[in-house]
């Protein structure tokens, strides 16, 4: 992308709304996600935040009967105008998903999978591809020596840790995390959040999470979601120290979710 | 109270031994004729299966009586068979699952497909005289007889794919279109090769199915004595079942044992197909 872009948001989410059939699962929501930030979403089971999360890269239309309004502009860009290739979209804000979900190939071709299907075919680029990937993900000295074993045989932190590299070796400008510990014994997560921090250098990420502690370690913005509307966005210290809303405060302080 | 409950307990643990015995029983009864089935066959059969037998083209004496023309007939045919009946049903079963959107008219196709599996042969017997013999002007030959026997295996290959299909979990595809795949790419470098052991299971299961089929082919023009093996697909043909079929219809006795000798060749070869299917689902099992 050449275009030079003055405003700092990756993503500026305008009036947006959601709905399920008739069910609406998000209401009238406007935020702007920063470049190059961790941007953390916190809210009970069923407020809308893996929805939201969804939308951003449009993934949430593999499911069907789901119907939007309003916009949501990528790096100033309509995600949903029909110039908008969901393919490029989906390889410049890439996803992580809740569950640990490899293929069942080895290592090797699970990170190798993304740049072969856009196309790159050369054995060394591929190699180099893999390697950078892998350290990006902090896994690369677990499993350099075994990189044709499946990757079914690695545990579930370092099965996410693989699901990363995969995701890091379609160079994404966007990481899309989807409760991304849940899964996850505390080690584990212990690691893959380290690394979440590392990577912000090089990514805007974007992370649901159930976890508000979670929320508080890493994430630079938070915002807080009650029944499908965007309650409070703002830096997390603030909104953990001084929330504004009365409904944060009760999250947050565990009165209820 | 403590009594009563303790004499209900007695009920319930002689039920269920009584269903133990029940269910034991049923399994043994089919055990049973299967046993004495192969027992006949082989003690009838084994004394005519010699070399000759499998090399010798049908002849009117029973001591040159021979396989061969059944034998090779029915591998050319399964050699057809299979490519055509697996592209078209693995292409049809990838459209329902992945394509189609999930309307009226696609659970319409969804059913007829299943009651289809449940048509009786003889019926595709017509349809393939009516269409491939008469309309497409093919005659009795080879080419008519494994079309005619592709469609019959067609839905069973369907469901069985379709099947496979669906229980590749959302979570792989979801993977690989969120990295930018194509739905395409999703279902060459993902969905099909997860879902290749279901597939080809059930695809080799229908086919054997199709290996013992006598009656369509009897419809579509079949040859019950030929002398030569198929040399194009335009070639007349006849199939092993045929062969059998046509000596357990002579009158002379020995004739049966002859017809034992063809099914014993028969059922080596279906067994040998079931063999590799469970070979299959067993190499390429729990891979998610």
């Amino acid at each position: 992308m050449t275009t030079i872009i003055n405003n700092n948001a990756a993503f500026s989410i305008e009036d947006f709304n959601l709905w399920y059939g008739n069910d609406q699962a998000i209401h009238q929501i406007n935020m702007k996600i920063p470049r190059n930030e961790i941007t953390a979403v916190i809210g009970p089971s069923g407020c809308g935040k893996s929805t939201l999360l969804k939308t951003l890269n449009r993934m949430i239309e593999t499911i069907p009967s789901v119907n939007t309004s309003g916009s949501i502009k990528y790096n100033d860009k309509d995600i949903f105008s029909k110039k908008m290739l969901v393919e490029e979209l989906r390889t410049h804000v890439g996803m992580v998903f809740q569950k640990p979900n490899p293929f069942p190939k080895s290592i090797y071709e699970n990170v190798a999978y993304g740049p072969k299907i856009h196309g790159i075919k050369k054995k060394k680029v591929l190699d180099e591809i893999v390697e950078k990937s892998l350290r990006g993900a902090a896994i690369w000295d677990e499993v350099k020596d075994r990189l044709n074993q499946n990757a079914y045989g690695l545990s579930g932190g370092q099965q996410q840790r693989i699901c990363i590299a995969r995701c890091l070796a379609i160079e994404p400008d966007v990481i899309l995390m989807d409760e991304p510990t849940s899964a996850l014994d505390p080690i584990s997560t212990l690691k893959v959040e380290e690394l979440i921090k590392e990577l912000k250098k090089d990514y805007t990420i974007v992370i649901v999470t159930h976890n508000m502690q979670q929320a508080a370690r890493i994430s630079d913005k938070t915002a807080f979601m009650l029944n499908g509307e965007l309650v409070e966005f703002t830096d997390t210290d603030q909104l953990f120290s001084n929330p504004k809303d009365k409904r944060t405060e009760d999250y947050i302080t565990g009165r209820f979710g | 109270m403590h009594t009563n409950n303790t004499s209900k307990l007695k009920n319930r643990v002689i039920l269920n031994k009584l269903f133990k015995l029940l269910f034991i029983f049923a399994t043994s009864i089919a055990l049973l004729f299967l046993g004495v089935l192969i027992y006949r066959i082989l003690s009838q059969g084994l004394d005519y299966l010699t070399i000759d037998f499998l090399k010798n083209y049908p002849a009117p004496y029973i001591e040159e009586a021979g396989i061969f023309a059944g034998l090779m007939g029915s591998l050319f045919m399964i050699a057809i068979t299979a490519p055509v009946a697996i592209i078209l049903g693995v292409s049809t079963a990838i459209y329902l699952e992945e394509y189609a959107k999930q309307n009226k008219f696609t659970r319409f196709i969804q059913v007829n497909v299943q009651n289809l599996a449940g048509v009786p042969s003889i019926v595709f017997g017509l349809l393939g005289l009516t269409f491939f013999v008469y309309m497409l002007e093919l005659g009795y030959t080879l080419i008519a007889g494994a079309l005619t026997m592709s469609l019959l295996v067609l839905p069973v290959i369907v469901v069985a794919a379709q099947e496979a299909i669906r229980s590749v979990p959302k979570e792989l595809r979801d993977a690989s279109i969120g990295m930018g795949a194509t739905k395409w790419q999703t279902i060459w470098r993902i969905v099909l090769p997860a879902s290749i052991p279901g597939i080809l299971t059930g695809s080799i299961l229908a086919l054997s199915r199709a290996i013992g089929e006598t009656a369509p082919l009897i419809i579509v023009g079949a040859a019950a004595a030929i002398y030569t093996i198929p040399d194009s697909i335009f070639s007349k043909y006849t199939v092993m079942p045929m062969q059998i079929w046509s000596w357990t219809s002579r009158p002379q006795e020995e004739w049966q044992y002859v017809a034992a000798a063809g099914i014993i060749v028969l059922l080596i070869i279906l067994l040998c197909m079931n063999a590799i299917a469970v070979w299959i689902r067993n190499k390429f099992q729990n891979r998610y």
